[in-house]
């Protein structure tokens, strides 16, 4: 389930400019904690963002992105009042989805 | 508790003393005398770790110049002198004669922060700390600004008896040439071994240091 | 003076002259450092703190299952918008000066009936203390782009800045460091880290606009209140009690002389 992302989509002159602020720690699965014991690897290995139903990016990612991973990308076409969801799927499986309008 | 009433005593002691010899009035406003602050301290701070509420307690020289009123201008002149020769004074020179060690190591003495706080173990060698306020070696970007540039240290003034007193006294304890300098009394202070003071010597003196290439 | 004593004071006088020569411009690296500061600006995780903030601003809680939102910052009970410019103040129901994560203590306590305790107690960042970063960043948000308008009128607001400028100043452990040693100057900087001079409005206002602040390096949200225990560690001081009255005046002092600044809270850094 994960905590939710903030989105912010908006269209100027034909394109729409999105921001999704992720909540993720993205451990790496080098480091180690206090005892000395490895901490797993934990992080967002797949992205996938849709505007107005049509997917519009695909991300494979690893361990080197950070921890509350923080997108920006901009999209030809898309007007205000679309739909743009953002989906992240993890190495563990876990999996979100979060919605927004472009404005 | 004990301690911080000691501090309490200190304070009262050190507070109307500076106002005599300046004739100014204290710095600080209504609500901050001695006895406010004495209390203030008491109830804000705790034990943690090595960090002791000891440490709250102040010698002469951190009472004199924790009043930016007093600590500076003329009027305190003699003041700061007496202060800059008591801390000569404690100044202990090198127990066999030799001034330098391996400059190699005072670089790594010098780049190091650790030690004294209370996340630090007390069983740990303490670091020098230094370049958090120097500019030492021109490969070092990463250096402070509160300090003056240490480049070229030892090239500028070769190895004379004085240049060896004067900085090993400045490592040892720097307010015993400037009463109310920034610069932590490493050797005063216990926080750096005569062994590391010589190494942090070598780092600025030896011709074949980064420092002086 | 001794000869020991003149050759200090000599040598001093040539490193000194040699100084101001090579920090009169900014450098290269200083210069790198400040645009991958400006990058961060966009995107910064504090909002997800903010999200969360005002979740916990709004769900009941404690023996009285009741929610924070008829705290009283300062401007009334549940107003947020504005309330953390004109923090710290007095307040009469308390009859003492506070910053807001005393006067956030203060409310869970009378409102949620809760045993603060626990939050005074635990490790920054850790159960349940964390919760007050999240706090923070949702009140200081409620705050941002407004004027800084702190000034002390009450006795008890004059005192409390006073004593945050005696504490400013007063050096101990043994590094002999003061809050002063690194902030009482223009232009300083500890390694690549500008320090603001903090008795200046425009140093003050450096640093308290820009916290609380998500730290990037660490990828930590931290309040005020973390940033001062912090500082103190890095002095060697002892511990400063969390919300104590040492911190609320350094955060008198802070806000009363930053006097006028936007906040830009929450803020980011490195």
């Amino acid at each position: 389930m994960g905590n939710p992302m903030k989105i912010r989509a908006a269209s100027k002159d034909g394109v729409t400019e999105i921001k999704v602020l992720m909540s993720h720690e993205m451990e790496t699965g080098q480091r180690k904690d206090a005892s000395g014991a490895v901490v797993p690897a934990w992080f967002i290995n797949e992205v996938t963002a849709k505007l107005d139903g049509k997917t519009v990016l695909q991300a494979q990612w690893g361990p080197s992105v950070s921890k509350n991973p923080y997108l920006a990308f901009k999209v030809k076409g898309g007007k205000a009042g679309d739909k743009v969801s953002v989906t992240w799927v993890d190495n563990k499986g876990d999996t979100r989805t979060d919605e927004a309008t472009v404005t | 508790m004990k301690h911080v009433a000691l501090l309490a005593a200190f304070l009262l002691i050190a507070g109307p003393a500076a106002a005599q010899s300046t004739g100014k009035p204290a710095p600080w406003g209504p609500g901050a005398d001695d006895a406010a602050f004495a209390q203030m301290l008491k109830a804000s701070f705790k034990d943690k770790g090595i960090a002791k509420l000891d440490r709250l307690n102040q010698d002469e020289t951190q009472a004199f110049c924790s009043d930016p009123g007093t600590a500076s201008g003329p009027a305190s002149a003699a003041r700061r002198e007496k202060i800059e020769a008591a801390n000569l004074a404690t100044v202990k020179w090198p127990s066999d004669g030799k001034w330098l060690g391996d400059w190699r190591e005072g670089e790594k003495i010098a780049q190091s922060g650790r030690g004294n706080t209370w996340s630090d173990k007390a069983d740990q060698p303490n670091g020098g700390n230094c370049y958090n306020c120097h500019q030492i070696t021109a490969e070092e970007i990463s250096h402070g600004t509160i300090g003056p540039s240490l480049l070229g240290y030892g090239k500028m003034r070769g190895q004379g008896e004085d240049v060896l007193k004067a900085t090993w006294a400045k490592i040892y304890n720097a307010k015993s040439s400037n009463a109310c300098s920034n610069m932590p009394r490493a050797g005063h202070m216990g926080i750096l071994g005569e062994a590391q003071i010589k190494h942090l010597m070598a780092l600025l003196l030896d011709p074949q240091s980064s420092v002086n290439k | 003076m001794d000869r020991v004593s003149m050759g200090i004071a000599a040598f001093l006088a040539v490193v000194a002259a040699f100084a101001t020569a090579a920090y009169a411009q900014k450098d290269k690296a200083q210069e790198g450092i400040e645009a991958y500061r400006e990058a961060l600006q966009d995107g910064n995780p504090a909002e997800l703190y903010e999200a969360t903030g005002e979740e916990l601003w709004k769900k009941p809680a404690g023996p009285k299952n009741a929610t924070l939102e008829a705290c009283d910052l300062g401007l009334g009970a549940g107003v947020v918008k504005g309330a953390y410019a004109r923090l710290p103040r007095y307040f009469a129901d308390t009859d003492k000066v506070q910053d807001l994560e005393s006067r956030l203590l203060t409310c869970m306590s009378t409102l949620q009936g809760i045993d603060t305790k626990p939050y005074v107690e635990a490790a920054f960042g850790t159960p349940p203390k964390e919760d007050m970063n999240a706090l923070a960043a949702f009140v200081s948000g409620q705050s941002k782009d407004i004027p800084a308008a702190v000034t002390p009128t009450h006795p008890k607001e004059q005192a409390m800045y006073e004593l945050g400028k005696r504490m400013f100043f007063y050096q101990g452990g043994p590094y002999d460091f003061a809050c002063a040693t690194c902030h009482g100057q223009e232009g300083m900087r500890i390694r690549m880290q500008e320090l603001p001079y903090i008795s200046s409005n425009k140093g003050a206002a450096a640093g308290w606009t820009s916290w609380p602040a998500y730290r990037v390096s660490s990828g930590q949200m931290w309040s005020m209140q973390w940033r001062l225990n912090d500082c103190f560690r890095q002095q060697r001081f002892p511990e400063p009690v969390y919300a104590s009255d040492a911190t609320v005046a350094l955060s008198m002092y802070m806000a009363a002389n930053a006097l006028g600044a936007t906040m830009k809270t929450p803020g980011i850094k490195r």
